[in-house]
């Protein structure tokens, strides 16, 4: 058995979907965020195998992944600053009930 | 052709990859979710150290696990009882969800198996990029050199730390 490139992008493209399937359904604002990051992950797979794969020896694919994963930090850190202080202001992190600013 | 240790490792990180996204979004605790997000990025880790990129598994580990988890439950226990289950789904909205994922999941294979049939090469040879490589490109000003991007990253972090304070702190 050869190992070849869809043997590494199948597991990718159902993580991807699983966070799809979370960030719909999910009400509370972390567990949306977790999908999130889910989805951001598959990416970095795929950059990943398609560097290793068609343009071994060049660092583009992994450079791209680099910084993904830093600026996906950014963001996480971010966001749960938000989070938090939504919790603060409302009592809960449901995104269907957060509707203070709607009117 | 692949040695079969290599293949039972393939398996072992697919099988754990798909196991445990999938865990994560159905599981009904949302700390169990956050412990299977745990799973999962160890097992894209090892996915990064099974194509070589031993660089990338360690920044995978120390980053996500390290840092991006710990605040997921961090901010977990901060907000939510931990053992709270969260509320029963709307049924209207698991529809539209799994229609989405299996949507994505239809088009996405049906374009990776029929259309990219010629992209599936064998796994070619390739020298693992030393930390000296890594340093050089990421420092460099030159083609295919990243300090500008590296740059612009620090100035996204410093601004990343600066939001975070000001929106989390108390008035």
């Amino acid at each position: 058995m050869e190992l070849t490139m869809i043997y590494y992008l199948v597991p990718s493209l159902i993580m991807f979907s699983c966070g799809v399937y979370g960030f719909i359904t999910r009400k509370n604002m972390i567990a949306m965020l977790i999908s999130l990051e889910l989805m951001l992950n598959a990416v970095d797979i795929n950059f990943v195998v398609f560097n290793r794969y068609l343009f071994p020896g060049e660092m583009e694919g992994m450079f791209f992944t680099l910084f993904a994963i830093a600026i996906a930090a950014a963001e996480t850190a971010l966001a749960i600053a938000i989070i938090i202080n939504v919790f603060r202001a409302a009592k809960n992190i449901n995104a269907a009930e957060l509707t203070k600013m709607k009117h | 052709m692949e040695s079969v240790g290599s293949i039972i490792m393939y398996l072992v990180i697919a099988l754990s990859i798909i196991i445990f996204s999938v865990l994560t979004v159905t599981t009904r605790k949302i700390l169990r979710s956050a412990t299977f997000l745990l799973f999962t990025l160890f097992a894209t880790a090892a996915l990064y150290f099974k194509l070589d990129y031993e660089f990338l598994g360690a920044v995978q580990i120390a980053v996500y696990a390290g840092g991006i988890v710990v605040l997921f439950v961090f901010s977990i226990l901060l907000t939510s009882h931990p053992g709270n289950n969260s509320e029963r789904l709307v049924s209207k909205r698991r529809v539209l969800g799994l229609a989405a994922a299996v949507l994505t999941l239809a088009v996405t294979a049906y374009a990776l198996l029929y259309r990219c049939g010629q992209a599936l090469v064998e796994l070619p040879e390739m020298s693992n990029p030393t930390m000296k490589e890594i340093g050089k490109a990421l420092m460099g000003t030159g083609e295919y050199q990243y300090l500008l991007p590296f740059e612009a990253v620090s100035v996204l972090l410093l601004a990343c730390i600066i939001g975070g304070v000001v929106v989390a702190r108390k008035r």
